[in-house]
């Protein structure tokens, strides 16, 4: 296991008004991210524990791609990795944000 | 005084020209003294082959990639090395471990081969080992080519459905390469020995006449076929559906492809499953993938049922698909008795000269965009996509996708005198099974020629003929590239989070993006978010089987209900 921490300052705030989202699990090839609206406005951190390890700079890569693309402030992503492919956390990490972006229900 | 035609005369009177006929009549006599008529009990299989076979013979073992005649691999590797040995294979797939046994055994010496799916990994370490002398690594045409000119089989040994007692042949859907073979043989003065599920009185057609059949061994059970072709769209991802989206909006659609083949992998399976789906709300029914050149995919049911597809020829069959086909002749090639007639050289010929796309998957990608499914201890082969991932430089007929590619490659040549160019499109993800990345900055294969010593790495679709690449990041064209630099960088710019990917120049592959070389999902309308599995028109087998309306029956690794 190896624990890896991103911050990351978010050009603006995440939309929508959800204050938590999970999405996908915890498994061989894939990942499960909480998504909570804990942070101020334009500071976004993400906070890692994957089974596989020696990835940092990839993360380090997607994970600056995925702020830069969709700026989500305010957000605390926790995930649980299981070695996910790089495609497969870009893909959840927007999930996540989308799910954030309806509305409180 | 002699004149030169008397001297002509007096050399064929010391000449003989026959030598190769009276060799197969001994080996014919030899041989008829184990058969009643041309047929052969199954437990004087071995006994044929030792009557038939010389020390050294080129032997064809009927090996496709799908239909094996593993009656007749069983017999011969259990021969007397005293009388057989040494033997050269020529055959296009070594799929069974007796293919490989034969060498180990010291039946076999030398191969030339095109496609080993199965024993990648074994023929790999019996390579290194010295156990086989190679010849080559073909194409299926080109194995197919050879047989004719230096490669022709002195016996060969095949595989059909059923035989009459006269000895002709009956493939059934699975004829395959059976005709490329016997014809080789036959009218070179060979042998042809056929294994048949059943000796009856009247085959349903000829596939092969029985004058180019010697001897018929009726096999206790069924010749083994591999459901090779047969994608559970279950296991496709949401990654694979992406790409597919971005292959059918970024290239199926702008160059309207119409004629065209497809790879095995799972990304040209999720493209089969949405065709009546994402394309058909796309407005792209009738404006692409009508004609194939194609085996009988389960996954392009849908696709069928939906009316978009006009007619398919196949270089062999597939498990389960044979009463689907009977029901849709208006689709597939069949023959008098209903029943699919695939055949390998001519759907690959097809597939080079009448397809104007050709779209698959590999294992790895390199900075020049060759390809190659040859990893540090497989070595797969070949199989066809060579001769459908490559440029036809003999092809003469224009049509719309054909000189769209070609004036994309070269914008500035008179329109009369350009050649076009075969769409051949590499597909794929940006990292593979156990997060191995497609992109590398060395082919593996290069490794191998140089550990093998091979003249030629194992190259399965060279860069000079791929002209679009395409992941989950986007596409790219190759046609538009100008020079070696921008195609490197537009290949790293689809090439995501691998090590290729991240050494891109960023500023250069933005440029690229600007002039169109690389397309984004967003700079083709394409939300990733979008990529769901609902979108695809099956989403199990049990789907498949229910749009055929009960006519498909999978096989039973692929049933679980």
């Amino acid at each position: 296991m190896e624990d890896l921490s991103f911050h990351h300052q978010a050009r603006t705030r995440a939309g929508g008004t959800r204050q938590m989202a999970i999405i996908g699990v915890v498994a061989s090839g894939n990942l499960e991210v909480l998504a909570e609206r804990v942070l101020p406005e334009t500071e976004c951190l993400l906070e890692i524990k994957t089974a596989a390890e020696g990835f940092g700079e990839v993360w380090d890569a997607v994970v600056a791609d995925f702020v830069e693309r969709y700026s989500p402030g305010g957000l605390k992503f926790s995930i649980n990795d299981g070695g996910a492919r790089p495609d497969t956390v870009s893909l959840r990490l927007a999930q996540a944000v989308r799910l954030m972006a309806e509305d409180e229900q | 005084m002699l004149t030169s035609r008397n001297a002509e005369a007096a050399g064929r009177m010391a000449t003989t020209w026959q030598h190769q006929r009276e060799a197969r009549d001994a080996r014919l006599e030899a041989g008829t003294r184990l058969a009643r008529g041309k047929i052969v009990e199954a437990r004087d299989a071995t006994r044929l082959m030792e009557a038939v076979i010389r020390p050294g013979d080129r032997v064809c073992l009927e090996g496709d990639n799908q239909k094996q005649a593993d009656l007749l691999s069983r017999a011969l590797l259990a021969v007397d090395l005293a009388k057989v040995k040494d033997l050269h294979m020529v055959q296009s797939g070594v799929v069974l471990p007796e293919h490989l046994d034969l060498f180990d055994r010291g039946v076999a010496k030398k191969l030339d081969y095109a496609y080993s799916g199965p024993q990648s990994s074994r023929i790999a370490q019996m390579l290194f080992g010295g156990k086989i002398e190679l010849g080559a690594i073909h194409t299926y045409l080109e194995l197919f080519a050879r047989y004719f000119i230096d490669l022709t089989p002195q016996v060969a040994l095949i595989a059909a459905v059923s035989a009459d007692r006269e000895g002709n042949l009956y493939t059934g859907p699975n004829t395959e390469d059976t005709p490329t073979v016997v014809e080789a043989t036959a009218f070179k003065d060979g042998i042809v020995i056929a294994q048949v599920n059943e000796v009856v009185d009247k085959v349903p057609r000829v596939d092969i006449p029985a004058d180019r059949v010697h001897f018929i061994v009726e096999a206790d059970k069924p010749f083994f076929v591999e459901p090779l072709f047969t994608r559970d769209p279950a296991a496709i991802t949401e990654g694979q559906i992406l790409t597919a989206m971005l292959a059918i909006k970024g290239i199926y659609a702008p160059y309207s492809v119409r004629r065209l083949n497809h790879g095995i992998g799972f990304s040209t399976a999720a493209i089969e499953l949405l065709l009546p789906t994402y394309a058909e709300k796309l407005g792209l029914k009738g404006k692409i993938a009508s004609h194939f050149a194609l085996n009988p995919h389960p996954a392009l049911i849908p696709a069928i049922e939906s009316g978009w597809v006009q007619q398919i020829h196949s270089f062999g069959s597939e498990v389960g698909m044979d009463d689907y086909i009977r029901a849709r002749s208006d689709i597939y090639f069949t023959g008098p008795d209903g029943s699919l007639r695939s055949n390998r050289a001519f759907c690959q010929t097809a597939g080079l000269y009448a397809c104007d796309m050709f779209i698959g998957s590999t294992l790895q990608i390199d900075l020049q965009g060759n390809s190659s499914t040859v990893t540090a201890s497989r070595i797969a082969g070949f199989g066809g996509a060579p001769n459908m991932g490559a440029d036809a430089r003999g092809r003469r007929h224009p049509s719309e996708p054909w000189l769209q590619a070609g004036r994309e490659a070269d914008p500035d040549g008179s329109a009369l005198l350009r050649r076009g160019r075969k769409l051949v499109v590499q597909i794929g993800e940006t990292f593979g099974e156990k997060n191995v990345p497609l992109f590398v900055e060395k082919l593996d294969a290069l490794a191998l020629a140089e550990k093998l010593k091979l003249e030629l790495a194992p190259v399965m679709i060279y860069g000079d003929d791929v002209t679009h690449i395409v992941t989950e990041e986007g596409v790219a064209n190759l046609l538009m590239c100008r020079d070696a630099n921008e195609r490197e960088q537009a290949i790293r710019g689809v090439a995501g989070y691998t090590d290729v990917g991240r050494n891109r120049d960023r500023k250069m592959v933005q440029q690229l993006r600007e002039r169109g070389v690389i397309r984004r999902p967003e700079d083709l309308g394409i939300d990733p978010l979008d990529a769901d599995r609902s979108m695809l028109a099956a989403r199990s087998i049990k789907d498949l089987v229910r749009w055929s309306g009960g006519l498909y029956a999978p096989p039973s690794q692929f049933r679980n209900w």
